[in-house]
């Protein structure tokens, strides 16, 4: 796996009756594949929506360029608005311009929105069920030398259990442009998780996105036998790629979903494949009690329950540290997602 | 400066005794619920849906009316009654208050029931979201009012106080605060939970123009609504002084009424109370 090759996806899946292409980077397993950060991507959306919809304004609690809200205002000072330190406020007061008939965005760090305003999101977005766009930036462990208090690793869990909620995680910066895009024009609220550091940019601007919709993003060669699949969400999705590849070299099928709309679940998708990998990995950047894991697993132990190994943070908070020692060293970097694949592997027996 | 005649005074003062009427029974009807705070606001709902605002009951999604947000969302009874009254729904349904399927839920809900604008109950939340209604009309130049009900007691909440920042940074004109100021809430009085005066001061700090006014003297309030209008540098809040449970002795100034609603032989003699006037009239229940 440390040797790059030029991989071209899109002939591997031709003629794949259930899958699409999915049109990835021919770059996807090289070294110097172009990177960036998620975040940039939802910054170029916003713009684009707003662009697309007068009704579009974005609400920062004084967090404007690092969630990259900064494009939009630059582009529509009139519609960007500045809350301050205040996220109760940011989705009260975002609550009452969609209520009126605008399409907010509110921007801030996922631990402060929608961690510190849990509750006015659910009574007064999701309850109310207006369209407000709740956007949590430097989701994850990622974040990096911040520390705990700045890692946000309950957000998807704290998203997902309001009604009403849909829940999306971009893969990289394309996928969050799209999904920024798409959000705006959903007639519901929404949250958006985003990572801070720079990532490998695999979509490309033809690879499809749908709220609500899985994609397969690995299959291997038809002579390599499948034993296993990946689910994965978030800049991860990278490492899970890379991890199938390798597991291809050495002849072990692995597949691979994108699955970046948590809720609405694909359930449809999800059983399927299932049903055709026969045991289920599940990576996020994330506690594994409530994410992304758990809606996968809540859906398969209802429908067809295989056997199922989660990567994700263990029940601990983080720590400072460099992006790449943090994801290592709570078990999510490539090694540990090999691992988790041959442990569902020798449990298939 | 008197903008209401003597004559449409006095039938909004009968109007606002019926609607207190409703209030104690549709408690009883439901069982629980806040008895002290909706009676405390009958004048001033009375004054909003019948004087005030600019609104129309078979069209509640009207894009030019007036918007009403109820902060302290467990008072809604008093709103439900009114909204009855002014047509916005059959009176009879006021007896689903709390039951399972109903539109009128304990605490508002917007989905459920047309005209309530918003969900509310947990308290400090309506204020960010009056700043956010009028913030956006002001965006499209819009011309109506919006008003935001808030009680004392949620004035504990941080959340306001962001709001009130907001709305005063932003000179949100448009916006008018309209504070139940009646010195109870569930723990007990609030200048002993957490002591709250004074208030005027408070928000004077935070750059708001402040009308005291009784709470119970719908002339009054009225003109303090269009002083609020005239100002046009800064957001408003009237505080308006109202005594819990305004209009039956036994419950009024009584904090342990403000959670609990009236037994069947309490509400008839709440309701002799009301409609004898305090004994001053004979009643056509009699």
């Amino acid at each position: 796996m440390n040797q790059p090759v030029i991989y071209n996806v899109t002939q591997r899946t031709q003629g794949n009756m259930t899958n699409q292409d999915p049109k990835l980077s021919s770059k996807i397993f090289d070294e110097d594949i172009e990177k960036e950060p998620i975040r940039d991507g939802f910054g170029k959306g916003l713009v684009e929506a707003g662009e697309r919809d007068p009704r579009v304004v974005a609400l920062s609690a004084d967090l404007t360029e690092s969630t990259r809200t900064h494009w939009f205002k630059e582009k529509f000072p009139e519609r960007y608005i500045e809350i301050g330190v205040a996220e109760q406020n940011l989705a009260t007061v975002a609550s009452g311009l969609a209520n009126y008939g605008k399409i907010p965005f509110i921007t801030s760090y996922a631990v402060f929105s929608p961690g510190r305003n849990n509750e006015q999101i659910r009574t007064t977005i999701s309850l109310n069920n207006v369209p407000v766009k709740v956007v949590g930036a430097h989701a994850g462990i990622s974040v990096g030398p911040d520390g705990a208090t700045h890692q946000a690793l309950e957000d998807i869990a704290l998203m997902r259990v309001q009604p009403n909620m849909t829940v999306l995680v971009p893969c990289d910066s394309e996928e969050a442009q799209k999904a920024t895009i798409a959000a705006a024009q959903h007639d519901g609220p929404v949250y958006i998780r985003l990572a801070r550091e720079k990532t490998p940019k695999f979509t490309t601007q033809e690879t499809s996105f749908e709220i609500g919709k899985a994609q397969i993003f690995f299959t291997p060669q038809e002579d390599v036998a499948i034993k296993a699949g990946i689910i994965a969400c978030g800049p991860l999705l990278h490492n899970a790629l890379m991890a199938a590849k390798a597991f291809e070299y050495g002849g072990i099928g692995v597949e691979v979903m994108n699955l970046s709309t948590i809720k609405p679940i694909d359930k449809k998708a999800i059983v399927a494949f299932a049903k055709k990998v026969g045991a289920v990995v599940t990576v996020e950047e994330h506690q594994v009690a409530g994410g992304m894991g758990s809606a996968v697993a809540e859906v398969l132990s209802g429908e067809y329950p295989v056997p199922m190994e989660f990567v994700g943070v263990q029940d601990m908070f983080g720590q400072s540290g460099t992006p790449e020692e943090l994801i290592e060293h709570y078990g999510m970097g490539s090694s540990s997602i090999q691992k988790a694949v041959e442990k569902v592997i020798k449990r298939m027996g | 400066m008197v903008h209401l005649h003597e004559d449409k005074l006095k039938e909004l003062e009968i109007k606002a005794n019926k609607i207190r009427q409703s209030i104690i029974e549709m408690l009883l009807e439901a069982g629980s619920g806040h008895t002290a705070g909706p009676l405390g606001m009958a004048d001033i709902f009375t004054a909003f849906y019948f004087h005030i605002l600019n609104h129309d009951s078979k069209n509640p999604d009207w894009e030019e009316r007036d918007r009403l947000i109820l902060s302290n969302g467990h008072i809604v009874p008093v709103r439900y009654a009114t909204m009855a009254y002014a047509g916005y729904f059959p009176l009879e349904e006021l007896k689903t208050l709390r039951k399972l399927g109903t539109r009128l839920q304990g605490h508002p809900e917007r989905e459920k029931l047309p005209g309530v604008e918003s969900t509310s109950g947990p308290l400090g939340s309506g204020l960010g979201q009056a700043a956010g209604i009028a913030y956006g009309a002001r965006m499209d130049d819009k011309k109506f009012r919006t008003y935001c009900l808030l009680s004392d007691g949620e004035h504990d909440s941080g959340n306001i106080w962001e709001s009130a920042m907001f709305a005063a940074n932003n000179k949100l004109s448009n916006l008018t605060g309209v504070i139940d100021r009646n010195n109870i809430q569930i723990d007990g009085m609030t200048e002993d939970v957490m002591p709250l005066d004074s208030l005027r001061d408070k928000y004077e700090a935070f750059d708001w123009h402040v009308i005291d006014v009784d709470g119970h003297n719908i002339g009054e309030f009225v003109n303090a609504v269009e002083e609020a209008k005239a100002i046009h540098e800064k957001p408003t809040m009237i505080i308006a002084h109202t005594i819990p449970g305004k209009g039956i002795k036994e419950i009024e100034f009584d904090y342990l009424w403000h959670g609990k609603p009236p037994q069947k032989q309490e509400a008839e003699k709440f309701l002799k109370e009301l409609r004898t006037l305090g004994g001053k009239i004979r009643s056509e229940h009699e």
